[in-house]
């Protein structure tokens, strides 16, 4: 694994901010590793179902390290924050305002919390460019490093939300690999798909290309069309996603989303966990702030994959023929 | 078209509500909204109507009985019955109401235009009772809940800067039909849930009188125009009158003013609500 992230202080290695996943091609098929002698690795992992103050990137901060204070406490080798847990959602005019680069202190005690602590954290921000374009982004961290950026792709701006007046769009899906639970030698392989890039299948396609064993969902999802229960609105639509996708791609999935209101606006809370035969395995009732905890382990990801190896059966050189096809016939007008 | 008119109380069921969900997701919405501006407390306009009284059982359903100022403001020629039905809510959720009589302030006024109309008598009573409100608001350190509901917001029909005024509204929005099922679920007395919805402002006034329509066919027609987003021929071909639907259609957009903030002349490069966009909840 390459470690591009620089600290505080030190150049970066890129033109813009470095990435962890730089723009060498990702390979088309994630290399196998192979198995360990202890391939049933376990970790346990915490989704913190957080209720950031709306545009208080210091007092979210300080909320974060009590939360990663108390995941590591509880024996936690992961803990996820939703979509925008450091600055809250409808920013508006103050995306600016609280935008954060990775060389910013607030990164920093992340960083740091993630060496003291020996835990892996997924946090959300707004991350400024050095071009200074704003990106929705949550970042891995892990051993006192970012080790993945991921900038949200799909920027909805439909109904309540407006993010491509203020957002700039991401432009990539990489998989990362990841230390989990103490097994160097075996890491987990895990992609961000940062709420509205659940919605759009060909990200969790991309991700599942690329061997992933974890697709961890960052979220800020606004309840709406409640009149009837939650079981008909926008629960009912994440609930069909992850489960699917988990089943499909034979992945755990960690949907993390938040609590509270903005403007009169609730967040409808849920976070779960999906194990790779689309069970959900533990689950917040509600919306109130909380954080879960489950023990993911490597040992479910080989027996689905055992009873449904559909990643094997997967026809990449079909799809990647006929999306050559689609795309020649495209440039042909 | 050959569409054929479907009954049209078979769209009562798109108006169907959730109560239990709704109603503690409307707990969440008033504690949340009360307590992140740095009050504990919250203040309703009791009217002796439906949605005052959901608005005020919401209130105290979320933050308790000590933390509800509720305020009955009558004018002389109200209904004696609103006093009634007003304290009998307030009886059945163990608070008591504080009465302003604001008689003597809109006399006062209206001895100097002895000419008003009922219609400007009606607006400046909805006035009164605002100021009111804001005035207790400061004095017990309460925020202002608006009882409001989608119907009357869509349809205009309320006094801007009267009763369509507030900080938080909870129920703006449910159509009035969802207003009464979740008042039934509340359990609030029979009184308010069987009257006639009226605004009592004179002697006698009806809100469906005075709409020319009842409200359960105008909340179909409203859900089908905003929430379901057909066009008007649309929902004429499901068999709704095309003079209620045109007169439904016509309201909504001649009333949008009144669900606005004021226009303000654009003359810089960043002005207020069109550039310079905070969310209200800003640093909260």
């Amino acid at each position: 694994m390459v470690l591009e992230r620089s600290r505080a202080g030190v150049t970066p290695t890129g033109p813009e901010v470095a990435d962890a996943t730089p723009d060498a091609p990702a390979p088309a098929q994630a290399p196998e590793p192979e198995a360990t002698a202890n391939p049933a690795g376990a970790v346990i992992v915490a989704l913190a179902q957080y209720y950031p103050r709306l545009g208080d990137v210091g007092a979210n901060l300080a909320a974060h390290l009590t939360i990663i204070g108390g995941a590591a406490a509880a024996g936690a080798g992961l803990v996820v924050f939703p979509e925008l847990s450091l600055t809250g959602y409808f920013l508006k005019d103050q995306v600016p305002e609280v935008a954060l680069s990775l060389d910013s202190a607030e990164v920093g005690a992340l960083r740091d919390a993630s060496r003291e602590s020996g835990i892996d954290i997924v946090a959300g921000l707004i991350l400024e460019s050095e071009r200074h374009q704003f990106h929705n982004a949550s970042l891995y961290l892990s051993g006192g490093e970012v080790i993945h950026v991921h900038r949200k792709v799909y920027l909805p701006t439909y109904g309540l939300f407006d993010e491509q007046r203020y957002l700039a769009a991401g432009d990539r899906f990489r998989a990362f690999d990841v230390p989990l639970g103490g097994h160097p030698e075996h890491h987990w392989r895990a992609g961000i798909l940062i709420c509205e890039d659940l919605w759009h299948p060909s990200a969790a396609v991309l991700l599942a290309r690329q061997g992933v064993d974890l697709i961890i969902c960052p979220s800020a999802s606004p309840g709406r069309g409640l009149l009837q229960g939650e079981s008909v609105g926008t629960a009912s639509s994440y609930d069909v996603m992850t489960r699917t996708y988990a089943q499909l791609f034979t992945t755990y999935v960690l949907y993390c989303n938040r609590s509270g209101f903005e403007d009169g606006v609730g967040f409808w809370g849920g976070s779960r966990v999906v194990d790779p035969v689309g069970a959900v395995v533990a689950e917040v009732q509600g919306a109130q702030e909380s954080v879960l905890f489950h023990s993911l382990e490597r040992s479910a990801i080989r027996r689905a994959r055992v009873a449904y190896p559909l990643l094997r059966d997967e026809r990449n050189d079909v799809n990647d023929a006929e999306t050559d096809r689609l795309r020649r016939r495209r440039a042909r007008g | 078209m050959s569409t054929t008119p479907r009954p049209i109380d078979s769209d009562a069921d798109a108006l169907a509500v959730d109560a239990a969900f709704v109603i503690e997701r409307l707990r969440g919405f008033i504690a949340d909204g009360v307590r992140k501006v740095g009050f504990e407390r919250a203040i309703v306009g009791l009217s002796g109507g439906v949605d005052s009284a959901l608005v005020t059982a919401l209130a105290v359903s979320s933050l308790g009985t000590d933390n509800i100022v509720a305020i009955f403001m009558p004018y002389r020629s109200s209904d004696p019955q609103s006093q009634i039905d007003a304290f009998a809510v307030c009886d059945s959720l163990g608070i008591v109401a504080k009465v302003v009589d604001i008689t003597p302030q809109v006399d006062a006024y209206f001895d100097r235009f002895p000419d008003a109309d009922r219609t400007r008598r009606g607006n400046k009573m909805a006035r009164e009772r605002m100021s009111i409100l804001y005035d207790h608001s400061m004095a017990e350190r309460a925020l202002v809940l608006g009882t409001s509901n989608k119907t009357e917001l869509l349809l205009g029909y309320g006094t801007l800067f009267g009763d369509m005024a507030s900080a938080l509204n909870p129920i703006g929005d449910l159509y009035k039909t969802q207003v009464y099922a979740l008042a039934r679920a509340l359990g609030l007395p029979n009184s308010v849930l069987t009257k006639p919805p009226s605004a009592d402002l004179w002697v006698g006034q009806s809100d469906e009188d005075e709409l020319g329509m009842r409200y359960a066919v105008v909340d179909q027609v409203l859900h089908l125009l905003v929430d379901e987003r057909r066009s008007r021929a649309e929902v004429i071909a499901l068999g709704f009158d095309p003079s209620e639907v045109d007169q439904i259609v016509a309201r909504v957009r001649g009333s949008q003013y009144k669900r606005r903030p004021p226009v303000i002349a654009k003359l810089s490069n960043r002005t207020i609500d069109r550039e310079f966009r905070y969310p209200r909840d800003w640093g909260r």
